[in-house]
């Protein structure tokens, strides 16, 4: 039960130390190699996510953004194949030790997906089902509206609380997704191009969202929309991706800082390319 | 008709110069060989499928004809007439199709979804799963009679004679691989980002095939179960071994047990009259059984389609 050591002491982020003024460090996330099967999809990346900051994690196509997102909540286990080598720390621990449980980590580092994948129930038991898997037994109700208006949805829906969540319109639906997520109050949200599926009004809901939800949760978000890190995100990351001898892909982190930094004095050439290149 | 002129002359003058696809016309031509071939087809399929129908709805219109003077109260309340005997009806032969095919149903839904989430869910890629499918597959093309006989040779003879039970259980074991294939296939059919997203709420597996993948797939899995149970209703074979007959109603759940199928297979070959119009009427019942089984199935299905 990780929830019971101790939390207050974050470890700092051995290759970032030197950022004064930052929050602490929530998931140090650090990977030598990863590979599904014979294929190594991501090498030498270390991204920290700080706390009441939103990290972005930008990069083309194939260089495994999603892959290094989904290893901060061990959602890459699922993958037959996946082998990782490195280390996640969340709360001074290692989640990928063995002595881990990957659905108690899963609870305190919430998920939202590409494609907004509300459960085929009504929109309040899609808020409420995390609390019920964590038999929380105080007032449902309350939490599930609190739920709600943190994610600017409660307006919309509190007429239609107990109809399926599938009658929503799709920026809804990812915004119900974000309440279901943040429901349980987990420490980190993490993002997996959220908006990517949205119209820009939705999207642009979603960022003004993302930006009062950082107060009270860390979060990662992997966009392939540039504009959108650039408005959204204090840190970004940019990973990049070399076609190896035997014709696979590996994904690595090439540049992380600032926000400004990496958007308006990108130090490496691979990024000055990237931004350049998208914004041309 | 001058304009005629000039576009044939513009097709002309296309097709000529080299264009890859010269300019076709955009009437409506019956010269093209497609359009000829588009209506043909399209009415060789509507006349098919109105050859399709001819057998259905003369078998219910038969059914009505011969079947619907004998349905009357008594017809669901009485028993079986004797030789020679007036009136009578078949209620004990409603009473116990419904209650063997409430045993199939009780024993093969629970077996065939948990068999169906092994296979679809816990382990589809381990080494049980395929003897597993492979044997569910074989099952599926099971004759029904062989049921029968596997439920007489497994609980008739143990048990010492004909029952409920055993046709109940020649039934399940008859349905079982329909209600696994229809539950697999529901499961299946539930997006895996939904998965994924139960996952990432910190279910657990088990808390992610009960709370949300089968409460997803729970109106296909209805549907398929209801289907399977209008198939078994109207099953002779598996029961003609385990269930038997009976003329009176029901004691217990171990006696020899009256169903409509058994019913109209024996009256229908009696020499008798009476006998002969019951066969009908209890056709016509079981035929509304089953009816009513697919339209609470469809009713499932289209409320999966949501």
């Amino acid at each position: 039960m990780i929830q019971e050591r101790e939390t207050t002491t974050a470890v700092k982020s051995p290759s970032d130390g030197k950022n004064n003024g930052d929050g602490d460090v929530v998931i140090d996330c650090n990977i030598a190699e990863l590979f599904y099967d014979d294929l190594k999809a991501v090498r030498d990346t270390n991204i920290p996510i700080r706390k009441g900051q939103i990290t972005a994690i930008i990069g083309p196509s194939g260089c495994g953004k999603s892959t290094v997102l989904r290893c901060m909540n061990r959602m890459n286990d699922l993958v037959l194949g996946f082998r990782f080598k490195g280390h996640v720390h969340f709360r001074g621990e290692d989640i990928y030790d063995p002595s881990i449980d990957p659905v108690a980590v899963r609870r305190h580092i919430g998920m939202v997906f590409q494609q907004p994948n509300p459960f085929s129930m009504s929109v309040y038991r899609n808020v409420a089902f995390g609390l019920r898997l964590n038999g929380y037994k105080g007032g449902r109700a309350q939490k599930v509206e609190e739920a709600l208006r943190a994610a600017a949805l409660w307006d919309e829906v509190k007429d239609q609380l107990h109809k399926s969540a599938l009658a929503l319109s799709g920026g809804q639906q990812q915004r119900l997704c974000i309440a279901r997520a943040i429901a349980t109050e987990p420490a980190v949200l993490l993002m997996d191009e959220p908006c990517s599926a949205l119209d820009p009004i939705a999207t642009r809901k979603i960022e003004e969202l993302m930006q009062e939800l950082k107060k009270r949760f860390s979060i990662a978000i992997v966009t392939h929309n540039l504009q959108q890190a650039q408005r959204v995100a204090d840190k970004t990351a940019f990973l990049f991706v070399d076609t190896t001898q035997e014709g696979g892909r590996t994904g690595y982190l090439v540049e992380f800082g600032d926000n400004k930094q990496i958007f308006e004095h990108p130090k490496e050439k691979h990024t000055q390319e990237y931004i350049r290149g998208e914004f041309s | 008709m001058e304009d005629q002129v000039v576009r044939n002359r513009a097709i002309r003058a296309a097709s000529e110069a080299g264009a890859a696809f010269p300019l076709s016309e955009l009437k409506h031509s019956l010269r093209r060989p497609r359009t000829v071939f588009s209506a043909l087809f399209t009415g060789l399929v509507t006349l098919l499928t109105l050859a399709a129908l001819v057998p259905l709805f003369s078998v219910v219109y038969m059914l009505l004809v011969r079947g619907i003077h004998k349905l009357s109260l008594s017809a669901f309340t009485s028993l079986p007439p004797a030789a020679m005997e007036k009136g009578g009806g078949f209620g004990n032969a409603i009473l116990g199709t419904l209650t063997m095919v409430g045993i199939a149903t009780l024993i093969s839904v629970p077996l065939g979804i948990v068999a169906a989430i092994f296979l679809a869910e816990v382990g589809p890629r381990t080494w049980l799963a395929k003897p597993v499918r492979f044997g569910a597959n074989m099952l599926s093309g099971f004759p029904s009679i062989l049921a029968g006989v596997f439920a007489y040779g497994a609980v008739v003879m143990v048990t010492g004679g004909f029952s409920a039970v055993a046709g109940g259980i020649a039934l399940a074991i008859w349905i079982l691989p329909a209600v696994r294939r229809r539950a697999e296939d529901a499961i299946g059919m539930v997006p895996a980002k939904t998965r994924e997203g139960a996952t990432a709420m910190g279910a657990t597996p088990t808390q992610v095939i009960w709370r949300v993948m089968l409460p997803t797939a729970l109106p296909g899995i209805l549907t398929g179960v209801m289907l399977a149970v209008a198939r078994a209703a109207g099953e002779t074979a598996p029961l003609l071994f385990t269930a038997l007959f009976s003329n009176y109603w029901p004691d217990a759940l171990m006696d020899r047990t009256a169903s409509l199928a058994v019913l109209i297979y024996n009256f229908s070959s009696m020499p008798f009259e009476n006998q002969i119009e019951m066969a009908w009427a209890a056709a016509l019942v079981l035929v509304l059984l089953v009816l009513t089984a697919n339209l609470i199935g469809q009713y499932f299905s289209r409320r999966s389609g949501q």
